[in-house]
């Protein structure tokens, strides 16, 4: 039950986001990253926010491990431009959003009810074989239906977020141009954001009262013991195939989203490293609950950014000259072929790591961190701060 | 309290021949009884002696090979244990089987999941049957967490629970489901002597104010003796004796069962 802090803060934090878009025009704006950067990024955290709700419900609410998170998203996107590009040499019937976009949850959720039967009657490291497989089908699939796909390493063009009502020749609202919004000058990356961001509260509002209601404890009751759950009265069969494809619907929306928010993809983006990717951000963030879930995320995608951001700042530094910082820089940053140092920022040149593989480093790094130290993740540390401050100044 | 007797139609649950083995091992061979409405029946025998079995034949979670399982004159073989659940049989395990990281209110909560009917479309918006179901719900869990003196810890996830208590709630979480007959495995195993006071006080509640019917497994003689109206002895997968707590008592089968048998020795007094 939310208490009237939870509520106040949640408004605050909601407005903030809101403003988020306009946030330049205040002084002592943190303007490192460059503003539609920061939208990029926010969008981006808003998307894959969406993804991990879908896959928390499965696999931290419903305990169910999947690895195919990755299929469902590339589904949701090819679904996507099927219905959504304009037609042309590939497939492509140019409908508007709001046809292509409920469709690539829909269609998802009924392929994953269709292979669900399969998968739900083997549990744990079997299941996650199981869907692991759904990537590897999906992955041969994708490069070889050229017609819908665009083929390996060329990809295809993915519809723009413009809403029409039909197939009119101008989008009634159009989020892939810059323009003036109630007096705002704003850019197309903070359009995009707003949308993107509007959608995770939609889809966190939908995963929060699953979570509440009936669905969810059921969910829960699975996940913890399942003999006792269906002695309670639950069928385990039919609550695993809904959290299959709820999930799906989930991450068919986000790869749609997504394909369209970055325009291009190839085939190949839904791999085996971005299902691992979901998995990641739920242990991060804290397995079962919906704020670990956002706050996972937000911290997997910004991280790496951060990271790169970091090093391209520090190969400056130590290009533009002297200082004890210099020093330290130039022996972990290698910034040309033959600089010796830990991270290269010239990519595949050299014996260090580039900032990519530092990434991947840190990723398993942390998981195992959060594994050993945190297994309720950020929402544990969220939860012990705020029982600190609760309390203060007494211990308890 | 008195023994209803099977005059008005069927018993509650009839049990009749009931054979249940695993590969070799037989668990149970042609068990046969019956509870009636209202009855605080109690199954007891030394370990491995089947009582859990039967509970998971009534429950559907083992599928016996032979014999049948009659609730209200009607068959609950082939049934899923969902299935049993959703016709009113309601169970506590022997070893504490609650949803370990909900808190005991979520658990309680979802012993109701059989008495709400909101699909995940409403519960997900939140709208019309979902809302309704979901705060009506909630004031019968209120009910019930204050008819087991559960109150102060209804907001703790239940793992961090003394075992006392988590017995309690697991009792409760049966309760939720307003089952018309309730099968109580070990409900005091563990237990000290205070909480076992409070447990058998509970299922005297439970059969008095409630009225529901009960099965008690239980290895606590003094308990089944003192609250059972009937009492089933199993050894080894058969029965050996059944009829009221006293009468079961003075068995020399039971006693051989229990004790052993030496043939000369004295025999001691049960319970």
């Amino acid at each position: 039950m939310p208490t009237v802090t939870k509520k106040v803060a949640l408004a605050f934090f909601l407005v903030l986001a809101a403003l988020a878009p306009i946030a330049s025009s205040i002084p002592f704006y943190p303007d490192f990253l460059g503003h539609n950067d920061w939208m990029k990024l926010l969008s981006h955290v808003s998307i894959f926010g969406i993804g991990a709700l879908g896959i928390n419900l499965l696999t931290g609410v419903a305990g169910q491990v999947s690895l195919g998170h990755a299929f469902f998203m590339g589904l949701g996107a090819y679904v996507a431009v099927v219905f959504g590009a304009p037609p042309g040499d590939l497939w492509g019937l140019g409908l508007p959003m709001w046809i292509w976009l409920p469709l690539a949850g829909i269609i998802p959720a009924i392929v994953g009810l269709l292979v669900g039967p399969a998968a739900v009657r083997v549990r744990g490291l079997y299941l996650a074989f199981a869907t692991l497989g759904l990537v590897f089908i999906g992955e041969w699939a994708w490069r070889n239906l050229k017609f819908v796909t665009g083929g390996a390493f060329s990809g295809r063009k993915f519809p723009k977020f413009q809403w029409r009502v039909w197939k009119e020749e101008e989008p009634v609202v159009d989020f892939a141009s810059d323009g003036e919004w109630l007096g705002f000058e704003i850019t197309e990356e903070a359009k995009i954001y707003l949308l993107m961001l509007g959608f995770l509260v939609v889809a966190t509002v939908v995963a929060k009262n699953l979570q509440r209601t009936r669905t969810g404890r059921a969910f829960q009751a699975i996940r913890d013991r399942d003999i006792a759950a269906e002695v309670m009265g639950v069928d385990e069969f039919r609550y695993k195939l809904t959290a299959f494809g709820i999930s799906s619907a989930f991450a068919g929306v986000a790869g749609a989203l997504f394909a369209s928010f970055v325009g291009r993809q190839i085939p190949e983006t839904w791999d085996l490293f971005l299902s691992v990717e979901f998995i990641a951000i739920i242990l991060i963030g804290g397995a079962g609950t919906v704020s670990g879930a956002l706050m996972g995320t937000a911290f997997v995608i910004i991280l790496p950014r951060l990271v790169q951001d970091f090093t391209e700042w520090l190969s400056g530094v130590i290009e533009s000259g002297e200082g004890t910082l210099a020093t330290v820089a130039d022996v972990v940053v290698a910034i040309s072929a033959d600089d010796g140092g830990l991270i290269n920022t010239i990519p595949g040149v050299g014996p260090g790591l580039s900032v990519f593989q530092l990434n991947q480093v840190l990723f398993g790094l942390l998981i195992i961190l959060f594994m050993i130290f945190e297994p309720l993740g950020l929402y544990g540390i969220w939860v012990r701060v705020r029982n600190y401050w609760k309390g203060w100044p007494f211990t308890y | 309290m008195a023994l209803v007797s099977a005059s008005n139609g069927s018993p509650l649950l009839e049990v009749r021949d009931v054979s249940l083995s695993f590969k070799g091992l037989v668990a149970l061979e042609k068990v046969s009884f019956h509870v009636d409405e209202g009855e605080l029946y109690s199954i007891i025998g030394p370990n491995g002696a089947g009582k859990t079995s039967i509970f998971n034949c009534i429950n559907q979670v083992y599928k016996p090979q032979e014999g049948s399982i009659l609730w209200k004159g009607e068959s609950l073989l082939g049934l899923k244990p969902n299935q049993t659940a959703e016709r009113g049989i309601a169970r506590t395990f022997q070893n504490i089987e609650l949803f370990a990281h909900m808190t005991v209110m979520e658990n309680i909560l979802s012993g109701r999941h059989v008495r709400m009917s909101h699909g995940w479309i409403s519960g997900a918006l939140w709208w019309g049957r979902a809302s309704r179901e979901e705060l009506e719900n909630r004031f019968k869990v209120e009910d019930i967490i204050d008819f087991l003196e559960i109150e102060q810890w209804r907001r703790y996830p239940v793992g961090l629970l003394p075992y006392g208590v988590q017995k309690r709630v697991e009792l409760g979480r049966a309760l939720a489901m307003e089952p018309e007959l309730l099968l109580l495995d070990e409900p005091v195993a563990g237990m000290n002597l205070e909480e076992t006071e409070d447990m058998a006080r509970f299922i005297l509640d439970i059969q008095d104010e409630l009225g529901i019917t009960m099965i008690l497994v239980e290895h606590d003689m003094s308990l089944v003796m003192d609250i059972a109206d009937r009492v089933m002895v199993l050894d080894f997968g058969r029965k050996i004796a059944e009829g009221p707590p006293q009468e079961v008592q003075t068995n020399v089968g039971v006693i051989s069962a229990y004790l052993g048998t030496t043939g000369e020795a004295p025999i001691p007094e049960l319970g």
